[in-house]
């Protein structure tokens, strides 16, 4: 006899049994390496099978890489990063144009695409910069800090009038002696070599400034002072300052180069020798000749 | 016989890669309940067997990490009846065992209750070459064993060396580096139905599993529930089961005999059903709630319900006083138990020095039901549960996991049996020739 309702559970009438699939699953899942297969291995190369469909197929590669360009693109030229204007500080006018046209950015530009470093070494590259620091300043402003050479002497080059800095760096051509009367005049070749030295001579012959046309570098190794009346103290290669020195100190005492000479030789500065002009060279001989006369008497 | 021996060495073999695992899954498949326990074995044993020549095939210490019981389905008698539904009741039971050890088992050591064990005692002797007993003298002697026709539908479970003699000396465990000029051996041999086991090895393989061991129900039974000096002195040890009764008898921690009885618990509540005309699930309550055999006054007064749903409302309002349950349930106790009795007297057990009885499995919950059993077999009865083993929970330690736990045991401990020794070596066709040779210069 078999009641139509449900009979109350009073015993278990079947056992919830796993189908045999459902049984062989759960050993499976049971077996510890299949269950660290699952935990770290399958990860792993379902990563690298979508990596590897991925990548086979390379238009989607490249739309994947535009789209970051892109992504970058659009953050790198958002206004906050933007470089509107350069602003050079430290530099006169023409200098400023040429700086300008040395840095090849055209502004509005992103900041992220300026290699201030690369530009730095382009400006320094400029004959009349010594220095220059570039920052991006807030408000998109590429400020240019430049240190300028100062020139100090005019060299007579081979190839035309140059200016000097102290440390004999060419700072700029010049059209003309007149344009820069104000600078000392040096002329020789290897004479931009020692720029140094020439300014601490001419220094040192400051008595005869006035009188001062330039200093000759003669074959590479010393100096000539060229004063006006065409006289010319030749200095030795070593220690020349000591040389002009005693120079100086013997003008001073008896205003050696007042007088009539064309040369003060102090190549060797333990034999110096003077040449005279010709009026006292035939002074002096007059003088000799006389003095023959008066002896004979 | 030798076929035999193969396929049992083979279960060893899976035992002993189980072993070397470190799990391995122990099934009881009662016609009540199935039964898995998960085992991890927790090294070389360090308890020191004395019994028998010793742990011939490995033992080791061992806890349950994972336990689970279904109710059987497709079970009669002990015996599977209806495959697929069975297969289903011990993937249950397997799965949930797996779950809670959290690990797969592959090996498995399976016992049952059914399948008509018959006991057989065995004798052999051979004469000791060289006067003292070496590991080759005792294969020969267990091979020299005139094995019973057993019938061509049986196979072998169990074959234990019982006791060994030596010369005149009996009663030896360990007979190896004994002196004397011959070796003598009691052997038990327990044989069962084959299509049964091979019904339970189809089940097992459907469950993607692989045999490690077969075990009698009634073996595991007593030697789980058996106290120690109980087992060495002779003792008795009833299984009463769901659909079959277990019965073993033990000596010298050997067990001599087995059989079963084709009565359960479940003919009880059978009965019930039928005398007090109730579903069986009604009459499983009423037994295990209000069963009893021993009628008192008191019980006449105590009434019981026996509310259904069949409409008819004099049938719906019936009810029933405890002594007429008990009337109903006591003529099968007692049928069974006269089977039982009939049983030990047919082994000879009065000739045992002891004769303790120990009753277990579910049915032996039944209240007095050690008195009734005192009665009909006449000896001092005990109700037992099984030895307390490590990781047991508290739910499976109850008398009808008498079997379950045994097996455990018996996974762990087991006793040698004829096929852990080797073969020996004189029945290797070359030393054929060699013993010729022997006897010729014997002779001559
Ligand atoms: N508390 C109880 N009181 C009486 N009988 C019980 C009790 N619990 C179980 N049983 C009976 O024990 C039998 C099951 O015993 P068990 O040893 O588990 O069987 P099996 O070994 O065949 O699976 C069933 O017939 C059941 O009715
Ligand atoms: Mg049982």
């Amino acid at each position: 006899m078999r009641s139509l309702r449900p009979r109350k559970r009073s015993m278990p009438q079947h056992d919830p049994a796993p189908s045999r699939v459902a049984y062989r699953l759960n050993r499976l899942w049971l077996t510890p390496h299949f269950r660290r297969f699952l935990r770290f291995g399958l990860p792993v190369l379902c990563v690298l099978t979508a990596f590897a469909v991925f990548v086979s197929d390379q238009e989607r590669v490249d739309g994947l890489v535009d789209r970051m360009v892109e992504l970058r693109r659009s953050v790198e030229e958002r206004p906050e990063f933007m470089v509107n204007l350069m602003a050079i500080d430290g530099a006169s006018a023409d200098l400023a144009v040429d700086i300008r046209e040395v840095v090849p950015v055209d502004l509005p530009r992103s900041s992220f695409d300026l290699d201030l470093e690369a530009m730095r070494q382009q400006v320094e590259s400029l004959d009349a910069v010594r220095s220059a620091k570039l920052s991006v300043k807030s408000g998109g402003v590429l400020q240019v800090d430049v240190t300028e050479r100062v020139p100090a002497v005019v060299w007579r080059s081979p190839d035309g009038l140059e200016l000097l800095d102290a440390e004999g760096h060419r700072v700029a051509a010049l059209d003309s002696r007149k344009s820069r009367p104000d600078l000392m005049l040096i002329a020789g070749e290897g004479a931009d070599h020692a720029v140094a030295e020439a300014l601490a001579l001419a220094h040192a012959a400051a008595p005869v400034h006035d009188r001062m046309i330039g200093l000759i570098r003669v074959a590479e190794h010393r100096w000539d002072i060229v004063l006006d009346r065409g006289q010319r103290i030749m200095l030795p290669e070593r220690s020349p300052r000591v040389a002009l020195d005693r120079v100086m100190a013997l003008n001073g005492v008896q205003d050696l180069l007042a007088r009539d000479l064309v040369r003060v030789d102090f190549r060797n500065p333990k034999r110096p020798i003077l040449r005279l002009g010709a009026d006292a060279l035939a002074a002096l001989e007059a003088e000799s000749t006389n003095e023959d006369k008066r002896n004979s008497n | 016989m030798t076929d035999l021996y193969q396929s049992q060495r083979a279960m060893r073999n899976k035992r002993s890669a189980a072993m070397q695992r470190g799990v391995i899954a122990v099934l009881d498949v009662g016609s009540w309940k199935i039964a898995c326990f998960v085992l991890r074995f927790d090294g070389p044993s360090d308890f020191a067997e004395s019994d028998g020549i010793g742990s011939m095939a490995g033992q080791s210490r061992f806890r349950v990490i994972g336990a689970a019981t279904t109710r059987s389905r497709g079970v009669r008698f002990g015996e599977i009846d209806a495959m697929h539904e069975t297969e289903r009741a011990i993937r249950t039971a397997v799965q949930a065992a797996q779950k809670m050890a959290n690990v797969r088992v592959d090996h498995v050591i399976v016992c049952f209750s059914g399948a008509r064990p018959r006991s057989y005692g065995l004798a052999g002797r051979v004469e000791l070459h060289d006067g003292t007993v070496s590991d080759n003298c005792v294969a020969r002697v267990l091979s020299s064993c005139d094995v019973p026709d057993y019938g061509p539908d049986r196979e072998i479970l169990h074959a234990q060396p019982v006791n060994f003699a030596v010369d005149h000396r009996s009663g030896l465990s360990d007979p190896r580096e004994q002196a004397g000029n011959s070796l003598s051996v009691d052997m038990h041999m327990l044989s069962v139905d084959r299509t049964p086991i091979e019904n339970l090895l189809y089940c097992i393989k459907r469950c993607d599993l692989e045999l490690a061991g077969l075990a009698s129900s009634a073996y595991a039974s007593g030697i789980a529930s058996l106290v120690e000096d109980e087992q060495e002195l002779g003792a008795a040890c009833i299984d009463l089961g769901g659909g079959s009764t277990g019965l073993s008898i033990f000596i010298k921690k050997h067990m001599i005999y087995a059989d079963t009885v084709r009565m359960g618990g479940d003919h009880v509540t059978s009965d019930i059903s039928q005398g007090l005309q109730v579903p069986m699930s009604t009459a499983e309550r009423i037994k295990t709630f209000y069963g009893g055999v021993q009628a008192t006054g008191m019980d006449d007064r105590e009434m019981i319900d026996l509310s259904s749903d069949t409409g008819d409302w004099e049938h719906d309002r019936r009810s029933v006083s405890r002594s007429e349950v008990i009337g109903v349930m006591r003529p099968r106790l007692e049928e069974t138990l006269e089977e039982v009795r009939a049983l030990l007297d047919a082994a000879g057990f009065d000739h045992l020095p002891s004769q303790r009885i120990v009753l277990t499995g579910g049915g032996s919950q039944l209240p007095g039901l050690d008195g009734l059993a005192t009665k009909i077999l006449g000896q001092q009865v005990r109700l037992g549960r099984p030895l307390r083993v490590q990781g047991l929970p508290q739910s499976v330690t109850g008398p009808s996991f008498a079997s379950a736990v045994g097996t455990c045991l018996f996974a762990a401990h087991p006793q040698d049996e004829w096929w852990d020794f080797d073969v020996p070596v004189d029945s290797y066709p070359a030393r054929s020739l060699k013993r010729a040779v022997r006897w010729f210069k014997d002779n001559w």
